[in-house]
C-alpha cells in the first residue's frame, strides 16, 4: 500500500517535471504585458495575432516544414532498404554498420553542423557546385538526423516479424516484390509511421545543426525563434511555441488515426 | 509414375551435411511422412521441395518438370507451416484468396473456390475474422485451406500439429487424412512424433543425421527395422549388447545365450519389443528363450503394465503385460520367468 502510494507520488512528480515548463510556456503566451512578470496584468490573444504577420516566423515555419517533409521522405526511402539489409542480410560488419547509422543521434548537433559546414565548403571548392547554404545542403543535413530514427524503428518492426509469413506468401505464388508490397510493407507500416513521425519532429525542431547550413534569407523556424529572442523577450515566442506544439500534436494524432496499429499488431 | 521425385539431394553447410544423398519417389495421391528426431534433415528436405533451400547437389522433379532451381512462387506446392504463418493483416477469406490472386484469377471465379475451401475446413462462419481472433486449431485449418484452395501439385506439411493440444491433435489428424484422401492430394508431411507418423502415413521415411535410414510401411518399420536406430525410434525396444556366436546364437555381454533367427558373426545388439516378451508360469509349453529374473521396477500404465526385469548383472529388459484382473501383478523383488520366441529378437551388428 505504501509502495503504491510512493510509486504514484514519484510518477506525479516526474510528470509535473515534464509538463510544468510546457504549462508555463502556454500560460505565458496569453499574458497581456510585453515584459513577462508575475502575476500577469491581464490576458490577451494579441501575441497569437502577431505571429501570422511576422514574415520571419511564417517563412521559417514554411521552410522548416519543407525541409522536415523532404528529409523524412528521403530518410524513409533510405532507411527502409537499409533496415532490411541489416536485419536480413548476412555480411561482415553488419553490427558496425548498424551502429554507424545511429551515430548522428549521438554526435552533438553543433559538431555535426560544423563537420557538414566544412564538408560543404570543401565540396564546393572541389566541384564548384553551389552547395554551401543551399536548400539541398540543408535537406541533406536533415536526412542525417532522420536516418537513425527510420533505421532503428524499422529494424525493430522487422525483427519482430515472423519470417515464415513472407515464405508463406512466396509459397502461394508471390514473387519477392509482391511479397514485400503485400506482406512485409503492411507489417512494418506502424514502424514506418513512427519512424516518419520521429524523423519529422527531430528535423523540425533542429537548431544547432541548421545554424551552420542555412544560407542568407533562408531561416528555419527554430532559428527564427532564436534570432527573435536576441532582441525581444515578449510573449510572441511563447505563442509561436504553442502553435508549434499544436502543429506537432496534430500531426501525431493524425498519423495515429490513419494507421490502425491495432489491426497489425 | 512418381509425381514427386528427389534424386541424390544433398545440402551442405560447410562441413555439415544437413541432408545427405536423399532419394525419394512419391506416387500420385500418396501420403508420405518424413519421420525423425530434430536436426535429422527432414525439415530441410521439405524446404528443398518448397524451394526455400537450394540443394548443394541433386534434383527435384515435380510431374514433368525439373523444379530444382525454380523459385518458390513458381512451384505450385502448398505448404502448411508449423507456425501457420497466416497474414495477420488479412481476414480469413483474404488469406485464402491470396494464392488465387497470385494466379490472376478473376474475383468472380474466386468467390466459389474460397467458399468451398472454407466449407472443407468447416470455417464458413469465420470468413471475415482476422487470424488473431481465431483459436490455434482454427488458424491451423485456415492455413490448410489456404494451401489447398489453388489445387497445388503437392501438399507439404511441416509439423502441422505440433502447436495443438493433445486432444485436438487426434481429431485434426483424422481430418487432414480424410481431406487428403478426398482430394487425392500428393502429400509430404514432416514430423518427429512417431504416433502421428504411424497413424497418418501411407509410407514412412525414417531419417537421422541427414540420411534416410529406412523407407517402408508401418509394418515394415515396426516388424523389420533395417537398423538399430529405426528399432529404437519407431516403437520401443530394449537393447542387449553382445555378439553373434554362430548362426541363430546370440551371446550377451552378461552371458545369456539367446536363440534368434539372425546369422553372421561379430559384436551385435539384440532388440526386443517389450510387448513381445511374455511372463511365463511353470506349466507353460516350452519356448525358444526362457530366462529367470527379478522384477526391479514396475510402471503402471492402466491397460498395460511395464515390468523391468533383471536377467543378469549386465542385462535388464522391459516386459509389457496386459493388465487383467484374473492375473495377479508381480511385486518388486519377485522372481519371475520371461520368455520369447526366436523370431522376436532382431539382431543388429554394432
Amino acid at each position: 500500500m505504501v509502495g503504491r502510494t510512493a510509486l504514484r507520488a514519484a510518477a506525479g512528480v516526474s510528470l509535473a517535471y515534464i509538463l510544468l515548463p510546457m504549462f508555463f510556456v502556454i500560460w505565458l503566451a496569453f499574458f497581456a504585458q510585453e515584459i513577462p512578470s508575475f502575476p500577469p496584468e491581464g490576458y490577451s490573444l494579441k501575441w497569437f495575432r502577431a505571429v501570422p504577420g511576422n514574415d520571419r516566423f511564417v517563412n521559417g515555419f514554411l521552410l522548416s516544414l519543407q525541409v522536415a517533409v523532404a528529409a523524412t521522405a528521403i530518410g524513409l526511402s533510405l532507411g527502409v532498404p537499409a533496415a532490411i539489409c541489416l536485419v536480413r542480410g548476412r555480411f561482415i560488419g553488419r553490427e558496425t554498420v548498424t551502429n554507424l547509422l545511429l551515430l548522428p543521434l549521438i554526435v552533438p548537433g553543433i559538431v555535426l553542423g560544423i563537420a557538414l559546414y566544412v564538408f560543404h565548403v570543401e565540396t564546393e571548392i572541389a566541384t564548384g557546385l553551389p552547395i554551401l547554404g543551399s536548400l539541398i545542403g540543408l535537406i541533406a543535413g536533415h536526412v542525417l538526423i532522420a536516418i537513425p530514427w527510420t533505421v532503428r524503428l524499422i529494424t525493430a518492426s522487422l525483427v519482430g516479424m515472423d519470417r515464415s509469413v513472407e515464405e508463406a506468401a512466396q509459397n502461394l505464388g508471390a514473387d519477392r516484390l509482391t511479397t514485400f508490397r503485400r506482406i512485409t510493407l503492411p507489417a512494418i507500416l506502424p514502424g514506418m509511421v513512427a519512424a516518419a513521425l520521429f524523423g519529422f519532429i527531430a528535423s523540425f525542431g533542429n537548431l544547432e545543426m541548421s545554424l551552420f547550413l542555412v544560407g542568407p534569407g533562408r531561416t528555419t523556424l527554430p532559428i527564427a525563434i532564436l534570432q527573435y529572442l536576441e532582441w525581444k523577450i515578449d510573449p510572441t515566442i511563447a505563442a509561436v511555441s504553442v502553435l508549434q506544439m499544436l502543429f506537432i500534436g496534430a500531426a501525431m494524432l493524425l498519423t495515429d488515426r490513419f494507421v490502425n496499429i491495432g489491426r497489425v499488431v | 509414375m512418381a509425381l514427386l521425385q528427389l534424386t541424390g539431394i544433398t545440402k551442405s553447410y560447410g562441413d555439415f551435411k544437413a541432408v545427405d544423398d536423399v532419394s525419394l519417389d512419391i506416387a500420385d495421391g500418396e501420403f508420405l511422412v518424413l519421420l525423425g528426431p530434430s536436426g535429422c534433415g527432414k525439415t530441410t528436405t521439405l524446404r528443398i521441395v518448397a524451394g526455400f533451400v537450394e540443394p548443394s547437389s541433386g534434383h527435384v522433379r515435380l510431374g514433368e518438370r525439373d523444379i530444382t532451381t525454380l523459385p518458390p512462387w513458381m512451384r505450385n506446392a502448398g505448404l502448411v507451416f508449423q507456425s501457420y504463418a497466416l497474414f495477420p493483416h488479412m481476414t480469413v477469406s483474404e488469406n485464402i484468396a491470396f494464392g488465387l490472386e497470385m494466379r490472376k484469377m478473376p474475383k468472380a471465379q474466386m468467390a466459389p473456390k474460397i467458399a468451398e475451401a472454407l466449407r472443407l475446413v468447416r470455417l464458413d462462419h469465420l470468413a471475415d475474422r482476422l487470424p488473431r481472433q481465431l483459436s490455434g486449431g482454427q488458424q491451423q485449418r485456415v492455413a490448410l485451406a489456404r494451401a489447398l484452395v489453388f489445387r497445388p501439385d503437392v501438399l507439404l506439411l511441416d509439423e502441422p500439429l505440433s502447436n495443438l493440444d493433445a486432444k485436438l491433435r487426434q481429431d485434426v489428424r483424422v481430418e487432414i487424412r480424410e481431406l487428403q484422401r478426398q482430394l487425392g492430394l500428393t502429400t509430404v508431411m514432416v514430423t518427429h512424433d512417431q504416433e502421428e507418423a504411424l497413424t497418418m502415413a501411407d509410407r514412412l521415411v525414417v531419417m537421422s543425421e541427414g540420411r534416410i535410414r529406412q523407407i517402408g510401411s508401418q509394418q515394415d518399420l515396426y516388424e523389420r527395422p533395417a537398423e538399430k536406430f529405426v528399432a529404437d525410434f519407431v516403437g520401443r525396444s530394449t537393447f542387449i549388447d553382445g555378439r553373434m556366436d554362430g548362426p541363430g546364437r546370440f551371446v550377451s555381454a552378461g552371458g545369456l545365450v539367446v536363440a534368434c533367427e539372425a546369422s553372421g558373426t561379430g559384436s551385435a545388439s539384440l532388440a526386443l519389443r517389450p510387448e513381445r516378451l511374455a511372463l511365463i508360469n511353470g506349466a507353460a509349453p516350452p519356448i525358444d528363450n526362457r530366462f529367470p529374473g527379478a522384477v526391479e521396477f514396475i510402471s503402471y500404465l492402466g491397460s498395460q503394465v511395464d515390468l523391468h526385469v533383471r536377467l543378469s548383472p549386465k542385462e535388464r529388459v522391459i516386459v509389457q503385460i496386459q493388465n487383467r484382473p484374473e492375473q495377479p501383478l508381480p511385486v518388486i523383488g519377485e522372481q519371475v520367468h520371461i520368455g520369447w520366441s526366436k523370431s522376436t529378437g532382431r539382431v543388429f551388428p554394432s
